[in-house]
């Protein structure tokens, strides 16, 4: 009898797990296979859930005719310089604010943590017109701005770097080492499992960022995939397959970099919400 | 001591002076870019920029649009914050069951579309929303539901984009409130079940509180997201149908970057920004008096 009982419980647990992830995964999956279909073919009664005959000649359009394998780079390119920006501001800063002394460090930390009230998109009408002025709008460096340094890395840097043990800077001081090779020699290698959190968590945020680059990037030659993408789909309404491809395009190197990545991704997560 | 106190400035510096350009710089001349009429002509010659006092905010409260779109907008906040935490909390629970097998697979699975490229998706589930051939529909006929014009009829526009939110955010929560119940020591549940308790009073006597301060903090984030709402309508419906889908910053970004009236532009951001820390206060506010209650 209690055997039974605890089936009944492992199947409806299951079955509700199960079916829940088959509608979550839907979406995407259905994304891939019209991406494989036939011009036209997503648009008939009934719509159908797999390609008659797979084609790969919407991935050729968009990378032949569309261009979009300069979007592609330009993409690949700005998440990668942010993320190593990012991490070379955060890291150092939130190093110094864990484990160096000096005057105000507390008062600045909880100013910034007071600042991430304010919205991002208060400060682009100016941050806008200042690149305007600097010669930064529709450049690389303009779409790189925000990315810089970013509270929530410092906080998670800090948080991290709380743990290191003050002996082991100490006998590195004792020893000769200068700051800055206790930085590099010590402290790095020691946040390294941060190092990656971070670098996954400004990867995925730079690549799916939309409303800024869509405001600093206004050549097509110079758009990241999501804002390609965007004014794709508006002139595009009718190609749903070519748009799905374009989806694929967009969605899948993030996708399968948090799937190799995911244990990082989630913990950063985690420790953001318990501040 | 000092030596090392000048390291420390050196280490934090580049951040501070990153963070003041492009944020602090910003978001202050913001504030007083909204007290002037900056817009196409001023862009063009500064010259033509005049000091407007608070004329801005006062235009921006006689406009049917602004209304509509903040109308629109606590819509969206109001139904799909309670949806997506409601989600995230019933699939944290299903995870934590002692029943449940291959955890990492499920967990991986719910959580997928929080990294995807929302621009991307929206893209996705403009299709599926689509009156004939989207499987959205198809799915519903097999139901008797007649077919829905999801994104074309003015009353469904809204509650689209916040099913199509729910299903892109709901992971995000999911992993923070499953590692807050995994949190609550298995201790206490034996002690209740030993007590007899039963399922639901196990869930509202020692799960909810053990939850109620991370939920305080998933739902302040999930309401300050969700009042951002801005690339779904841009993508899905521009706005439309009948302006039923304008938020308050796709009205900020057309404002802006469309007509290029900056001044007003920056006065619809501190008013969202206004109504973001008043919601947000009042949360905290409201979980003191149910903390103490």
């Amino acid at each position: 009898m209690k055997r039974l009982k605890l089936d009944s419980g492992t199947l409806m647990v299951n079955g509700s797990l199960a079916i829940l992830s088959a509608l979550t995964l839907f979406p995407l999956l259905w994304m891939l296979s019209a991406s494989l279909m036939a011009p036209g073919e997503a648009s008939t009664f009934p719509p159908p859930l797999l390609p008659a005959v797979p084609t790969l000649e919407h991935y050729r359009t968009l990378f032949g005719n569309q261009g979009l394998g300069r979007q592609a780079l330009n993409s690949l390119l700005i998440s990668v310089a942010a993320t190593l920006l990012s991490l070379a501001f955060n890291l150092s800063a939130g190093y110094a604010f864990a484990k160096l002394k000096f005057k105000g460090r507390e008062m600045i930390f909880r100013t910034l943590l007071g600042a991430m009230v304010i919205p991002g998109q208060v400060a682009m009408m100016p941050l806008f017109l200042m690149l305007k002025q600097m010669g930064l709008v529709n450049t690389y460096a303009g779409a790189l701005v925000p990315w810089l340094a970013g509270v929530f890395g410092i906080f998670l840097v800090r948080q991290y770097a709380q743990g290191i043990p003050d002996d082991l800077l100490e006998a590195a001081r004792l020893d000769g080492a200068n700051e800055g090779q206790v930085f590099l020699r010590i402290v790095l290698p020691l946040l390294k499992p941060i190092v990656v959190t971070l670098a996954v968590l400004v990867f995925l945020g730079s690549w799916n960022d939309f409303m800024w680059p869509l405001i600093v990037l206004t050549d097509h030659e110079l758009q990241t995939l999501p804002v390609a993408l965007a004014g794709l789909s508006r002139e595009h309404v009718q190609d749903t397959e070519l748009m799905m491809a374009g989806s694929v395009l967009t969605v899948l190197p993030v996708l399968l970099l948090f799937l190799v990545l995911q244990r990082h991704y989630m913990k950063g997560l985690v420790m953001g919400a318990g501040k | 001591m000092k030596a090392r106190s000048l390291a420390a400035w050196v280490f934090v510096g580049p951040a501070l002076i990153a963070i003041g350009v492009f944020f602090a710089l910003p978001v202050a001349a913001a504030l007083v870019m909204s007290l002037t009429d900056f817009d196409i002509y001023a862009l063009a010659d500064l010259a033509n920029l005049r000091f407007v006092g608070l004329d801005n905010y006062a235009e921006l409260l006689q406009r049917p649009l602004f209304w509509q779109a903040l109308w629109n907008t606590l819509i969206f906040v109001v139904i799909g914050v309670p949806l997506s935490i409601g989600a995230s909390l019933g699939a944290a629970l299903l995870l934590h069951s002692r029943f449940a097998r291959f955890q990492g697979f499920f967990r991986t699975a719910l959580f997928a579309p929080v990294v995807t490229t929302l621009v991307a998706v929206a893209v996705v589930w403009r299709y599926l929303f689509h009156t004939r051939y989207g499987l959205i529909n198809y799915a519903l006929s097999q139901f008797g539901v007649t077919p829905i014009d999801w994104l074309g009829d003015p009353q469904w526009a809204m509650p689209a984009i916040v099913l199509l939110s729910v299903w892109k955010n709901f992971g995000y929560n999911m992993v923070i409130l499953l590692a807050g119940l995994q949190a609550i020591p298995e201790d206490l549940y034996e002690a209740a079940r030993l007590d007899g308790a039963k399922r639901w009073a196990l869930f509202r006597h020692i799960t909810l509180p053990g939850l109620a301060p991370l939920l305080l903090v998933v739902s302040i984030l999930t309401m300050a997201g969700h009042f951002q709402l801005f690339a779904e309508p841009y993508v899905m419906t521009q706005g439309g149908p009948a302006q039923r889908t304008v938020t308050v910053l796709y009205l900020m970004y057309e404002e802006g970057f469309k007509w290029w009236s900056l001044g007003s532009a920056s006065a619809v951001a501190f008013v969202l920004f206004v109504i973001m820390f008043g919601v947000t206060l009042l949360q905290l506010w409201a979980s003191k008096r149910a903390a103490a209650a």
